[in-house]
């Protein structure tokens, strides 16, 4: 889980979907779990998508395509929208993505990959749309993600872009800290601040 | 993370330095809560109220004892299972074994960690987003959260609420605060008068359309204007609900009279001489004149029509008589409609449905109940469509029987199930089939989002009512 981050160097698994929502991600039969085990959630990532209604595999969706693999999702823009449910970033992290990339993520779901060590990377649209066309054309496409430089490239073309993430929370990511230690330590500022304000 | 690591500023920070003008009502309420700015981070801000429900706690409070914390503020969080509860016969065990688990699991939860909890069957239980409301406990000016997005419901209270996620959760418990950066603002006005049958579900479904589902994202919604100030409670509850389906992180209302009407006399509604000091300060809770917003929007109720979706995101939805548009842009336009079974250009109007969905934590109000009802009054429910009518909370239960609308509505063929979430993710047993066409008051169209296969046409209650009495998509204004 709490997985120190650098650099990551891997092949890509194309999604050029948009709003692919939180319930494709993981639909909500598979939210009843009391405990999160990842490989469970893992299992069942794009669960509909992924397997026919008969249970079968769906051999059309590119998760059952052995041409791709790696670590890196590659997905359209407005990913994660819809429900706030955590457990479609332990989906992610369960089935083995630590990068998500796309030109546009939804807020809550954006905030969960990163408090479980996904790193999601906001790119621009161009960038998005060649880096589909380099893993169409050869999907052994390798993506260099460099978050002590922020920067992600297209090993296929050389393309190269930064992206945002705040140093906060970057630090977070390298280290393999997360934000309760932090929230837990302050607790006398939080106090502060009650004794400060009138509490509804 | 250890406090070396991480510097903190002076707190809390000027609000949108560089930009003169007044401030917004977001700025106001955003910025009296924070307790310290991260350097080059979020903020730390001081929540008001916890909500929490089965399905997106029981990690939360499982990093609590591996931590070895308590709660900080437990007088603070509400607890109450919605989503697993079944719709009918609540007084018996549950007979799903893994939903039943994670009911108790809250319950559990809850007593170990001192938390006010509400389960099944207790008067006061129903889904979070219609309880907090009415039992006062989502006040004006308070910082809300929940792990679920649908949290921004409680901005029509006049406060800042926003769904969470589960490390977000464990974050509250521990700390009663959550480190977020914070949200742009952007203000919706909406002028004019709403026609008849047109409602503020229609509102929200008109808005998501022009703005698409990922319009908002980023931003915190202010909604303004004659509209919205004319909507009841329940009408701007149903608004704030969908901001969320916009993209944005919460949607909200600044507190009017209309507000503290509803508020006063409520369980958790402050009392004697703390009302009076509340009034005067929700009072003061409102955009200044000059207020800066980083985007603002201006619509015409003359243009919003009782909506449908005919897609699978919330932000395909057209008037009930339009066509479907002929070509939609993006990479999913085409596999929603082979998802839907339609075509680009149809029209809905006559449209077979197989099942109605009246409820959840956008439409399962006491309005919303008296809407459906004032259209199949003296009507007969039609016999193919399977109908399930969701109160939102026992509180709303009780209320449809003392106003009598359950006789109307059981002259007409319908039945009052048991509260809860229901058919609106389909967590419990309330599933609609592969394949069938549904009419939903709920919040999301998504692919299966309320069983696998099903389809999903949202709509508003008076849409789904006439619907339900003739059989097919019917637009409302015609049985009014």
């Amino acid at each position: 889980m709490k997985q120190k981050f650098n650099i990551i160097t891997s092949t890509c698994v194309p999604l050029p979907l948009e709003n692919v929502d939180t319930d494709q991600i993981i639909p909500a039969r598979f939210l009843k779990a009391t405990t999160r085990e990842e490989s469970f959630f893992g299992d069942n990532l794009f669960r509909d998508w992924r397997y026919n209604a008969d249970g079968s595999l769906n051999k059309n969706f590119v998760l059952n395509d052995p041409i791709y693999s790696g670590c890196i999702l590659v997905a359209g823009k407005n990913f994660g929208s819809g429900s706030s449910r955590e457990h479609a970033a332990w989906a992610i992290a369960g089935y083995g993505f630590r990068v998500v990339i796309s030109s546009f993520f939804a807020d809550i779901h954006k905030n969960n990959e990163l408090n479980n060590f996904v790193l999601p990377v906001v790119v621009p649209e161009p960038f998005l749309q060649e880096l589909f066309d380099s893993i169409k054309a050869n999907p052994g496409t390798e993506v260099e993600v460099d978050l002590p430089k922020q920067t992600v490239t297209n090993k296929a073309t050389g393309h190269s872009e930064h992206f945002d993430i705040n140093g906060y929370k970057k630090h977070c990511l390298m280290n393999g800290l997360d934000d309760i230690d932090f929230l837990v330590q302050n607790q006398n500022k939080t106090e502060d601040w009650e004794h400060g304000n009138k509490v509804c | 993370m250890n406090k070396k690591d991480v510097k903190v500023v002076s707190t809390p920070l000027p609000h949108r330095e560089g930009q003169g003008g007044g401030s917004t009502l977001f700025d106001k309420i955003w910025d009296k809560h924070v307790v310290q700015k991260v350097e080059d981070g979020p903020t730390q801000l001081y929540i008001d109220r916890l909500y929490c429900h089965e399905v997106t706690s029981p990690q939360a409070f499982d990093g609590m004892r591996a931590r070895g914390l308590k709660c900080f503020r437990p007088e603070k969080i509400f607890c109450m299972p919605d989503h697993n509860t079944p719709t009918h016969d609540q007084d018996k065990p549950i007979e799903d074994p893994v939903s039943k688990a994670q009911v108790d699991a809250l319950e559990r939860n809850a007593k170990e960690f001192g938390l006010t909890h509400y389960g099944m069957m207790s008067k006061d239980n129903g889904i979070i987003h219609v309880v907090g409301p009415e039992k006062g406990l989502s006040l004006p000016g308070m910082t809300i959260v929940c792990g679920d997005s649908h949290t921004s419901t409680h901005g029509a209270m006049g406060a800042v609420a926003f769904g969470i996620g589960t490390s977000e959760v464990e974050m509250v418990l521990a700390s009663q605060c959550i480190l977020q950066q914070k949200p742009k603002s952007m203000r919706i006005t909406i002028n004019g008068q709403l026609g008849r049958g047109v409602t503020a579900k229609d509102v929200a479904l008109y808005l998501m359309a022009q703005l698409t589902t990922s319009g908002a994202t980023g931003y915190f919604v202010e909604y303004a204007g004659d509209v919205v100030r004319n909507l009841s409670m329940e009408g701007r509850l149903t608004l704030c609900n969908l901001s969320i389906e916009m993209g944005a992180r919460g949607g909200f209302i600044a507190p009017d009279e209309t507000t503290i009407d509803y508020i006063k006399g409520r369980e958790y509604a402050p009392k004697g001489d703390e009302w009076d000091k509340a009034v005067a300060y929700w009072k003061t809770l409102k955009s200044d004149d000059d207020a800066v917003f980083d985007k603002e929007l201006v619509f015409n109720a003359a243009d919003i029509e009782p909506r449908i979706t005919y897609g699978t995101n919330p932000g395909m939805g057209i008037g009930i008589a339009s066509p479907i548009p002929s070509e939609g842009v993006g990479l999913g336009f085409q596999k929603a409609l082979d998802y839907m079974g339609f075509k680009p250009g149809q029209r809905l109007l006559g449209t077979k449905v197989d099942y109605v969905f009246l409820g959840a934590c956008t439409n399962g109000r006491i309005e919303d109940f008296r809407a459906f009802a004032s259209i199949v009054k003296d009507r007969q429910k039609a016999s193919d469509v399977v109908a399930w009518l969701v109160p939102g909370s026992w509180a709303v239960d009780r209320q449809i029987r003392e106003e009598g609308l359950d006789k109307v509505l059981e002259a007409a063929g319908f039945q009052i199930r048991q509260p809860g979430c229901s058919a609106c993710l389909a967590m419990n047993d309330d599933k609609i089939p592969a394949g069938k066409l549904a009419v939903s008051t709920s919040n999301r169209n998504f692919e299966g989002r309320q069983g696998p296969g099903a389809r999903t046409i949202l709509a508003s209650p008076m849409v789904a009512a006439a619907a339900a009495v003739t059989g097919v998509i019917t637009d409302p204004r015609e049985l009014l």
